[in-house]
């Protein structure tokens, strides 16, 4: 099964056979998305009518390419709002909850760290649906005691960013954690002995080892947030982030657009892939 | 704790300041919502006070308690296939390339990562309706006369939460496999063990860390999937978080959907226990 036993012939053809198989199916959706995107139909189907970019560049008719339908392009601004905001929270406070978990110890330290896993079990609509409730609660106890009336509370985007927060900083917090484990910590008190306070030595010395790790939380949790729809779609009000407006154009048919829009994805995502690889390999 | 006064110093008011975002964000945001969700699925909307009216209604009404089960049984059903499709992989990847290919391989594996659920659902959708790619190719190919709709039968619902969750599963099973000394597997050939044994005796207890955080995932990701059976599925997937939304946005019955949500929660609290019980792994261990 390793290099150094040899196995029958026929066992490595069944098995390369078996791996090609599952290339082909990890891959073949992503192709038709892709080829699609360039068939000059109304539909993404067959049969083939021609090659043709209008579902990218065509202004106005009824092939309106993805970078005038201003629907989609205002939902994948919105979506790239709530992804920065997200991300910019998750990254800050599992940070600050790495440097708790790995440099002290405390009454309850081990609880708290299994609270702190639970977001990757908990499904992520039940995380939606109890976030809202739990939300229109407090907003309706202010609006009736003290008649403040905290908009952000009901369903729109500013839930969306906290429901998407609950669970991302978990990930975030696992990937700093991860490398903040390995660091070794006489370079800080070195930093210490040369007369920098605790505080310093942190942001001269720690932080700067953590930058891939912190930059790889920040792109994973950038894109979880992108696209992530279960426990968006509990939270939004009448603005439809990306993945919702997909959504309801898949289910009713929608035109070649959203292949075209799916390349610009992939592209992206490639993009963003490549440059945490390279973060991660520079150490 | 907070009245021990010797906590004034540096290090200690560092704690304090680094505990205050992880309790605000577990209290707020985890812990209080679901407890809400509970008061909430045994509080009688008009009349107030207590009551299991909402999860009567989930036992006495069939269509909820079997779609119930329904969602349960699909969703372990796609994690033993998950594990049994993703398992040679991770196998090969770990252990049977070196160098430059394992690194490819490995990424081709993430690569449905980075692009959303969505698009590819919207893959499969593409590849398997009526007038999709497969459908035309056999009919191409000369072996049925009109088109055939694929999409909406269970089948595809299976399909599609095995290849959205796959990737999870083969993550973690390389990453235990990688740590297995190759001269393990041969002091067991050298000891006269042919390919089953060493599997069994040697390669599966080595990998059980990973086989369950792989399984606990993909199971919670099937469970908890929604696109996957509405796109996929069609109208009558029958998948319970879809009951779950229904309750609350289509019909505004907070309550029920509550008490579904808080069943749901049950369930998947239950299981994934169960599989930690019995494989005699540790929660922190496997998720951390």
């Amino acid at each position: 099964m390793i290099p150094s036993i040899k196995q029958s012939r026929r066992f490595y053809r069944v098995y390369h056979s078996y791996l090609v198989l599952f290339f082909v199916f990890l891959s073949a959706p992503l192709l038709v998305v892709g080829a699609f995107a360039f068939n000059d139909s109304l539909f993404p189907s067959f049969p083939w009518e021609g090659f043709t970019f209008d579902w990218f560049f065509n202004e106005a008719g009824d092939k309106v390419g993805i970078l005038f339908d201003s629907e989609l392009l205002e939902s994948i601004a919105l979506s790239c709002g709530i992804a920065i905001v997200t991300t910019l929270f998750a990254t800050l406070v599992a940070c600050t909850n790495a440097f708790l978990f790995e440099r002290y110890d405390f009454f309850g330290k081990s609880f708290l760290y299994v609270l702190m896993l639970l977001p990757l079990v908990i499904p992520g609509v039940l995380l939606g649906v109890s976030i809202l409730v739990f939300s229109s609660q407090v907003a309706n106890y202010f609006e009736d005691y003290w008649l403040i009336d905290l908009e952000f509370l009901r369903p729109g985007l500013p839930l969306v960013v906290i429901g998407q927060f609950a669970f991302i900083t978990t990930i975030c917090t696992l990937i700093i954690s991860a490398r903040l484990k390995k660091f070794d910590r006489t370079l800080e008190e070195a930093a210490l002995n040369l007369g920098a306070s605790p505080l310093m030595a942190v942001f001269t010395v720690t932080l700067p080892y953590l930058k891939p790790a912190l930059i790889g939380a920040a792109i994973v949790s950038f894109l979880m947030s992108f696209e992530n729809f279960n426990t968006t779609f509990m939270l939004v009000g009448s603005d439809a982030p990306l993945t919702v407006a997909m959504f309801e154009r898949l289910r009713e048919g929608s035109t070649p657009v959203l292949n075209a829009l799916s390349v610009l994805l992939m592209l992206g995502s490639a993009v963003l892939a490549i440059a945490n690889m390279s973060m991660q390999k520079k150490d | 704790m907070s009245t021990i006064s010797r906590s004034r110093s540096p290090i200690k008011l560092g704690m304090w300041l680094l505990l205050a975002p992880l309790c605000l964000w577990l209290l707020l945001l985890i812990i209080l919502p679901h407890l809400e969700l509970l008061t909430y699925s045994l509080s009688a909307p008009d009349e107030g006070g207590f009551t299991f009216e909402f999860y009567g209604e989930f036992f006495g009404e069939s269509l909820y308690w079997r779609t119930f089960l329904r969602t349960a049984v699909m969703s372990i059903l796609a994690t033993i296939l998950t594990l049994l499709i993703g398992f040679p992989v991770a196998f090969f990847i770990a252990k049977m390339i070196k160098g430059r290919s394992k690194g490819i391989l490995f990424a081709m594996c993430l690569i449905p990562f980075w692009v959303s659920e969505l698009v590819r659902t919207f893959g499969w959708m593409i590849l398997l309706r009526e007038s999709g790619v497969i459908s035309t190719a056999l009919q191409w190919l000369g072996f049925i006369d009109s088109g055939v709709e694929l999409l909406y039968t269970d089948a595809t619902i299976m399909l599609g939460l095995v290849y959205s969750a796959m990737l999870f599963m083969v993550v973690p099973l390389v990453s235990t496999l990688d740590s297995l000394d190759d001269s393990y597997i041969e002091a067991g050939y050298d000891l006269g063990g042919n390919n089953w044994n060493i599997l069994r005796e040697i390669v599966i207890p080595h990998a059980m860390p990973g086989i369950v955080s792989g399984c606990i995932i993909v199971f919670m990701l099937s469970l908890g999937n929604y696109l996957t059976p509405v796109l996929l599925g069609g109208k009558d997937s029958l998948w319970f978080t879809e009951q779950i939304y229904t309750q609350f946005i289509t019909r505004f019955n907070w309550e029920q959907g509550s008490a579904f949500g808080i069943l749901l929660l049950i369930l998947s609290s239950l299981i994934v226990w169960l599989g930690l019980k019995v494989t005699g792994q540790s929660f922190t261990k496997t998720m951390g």
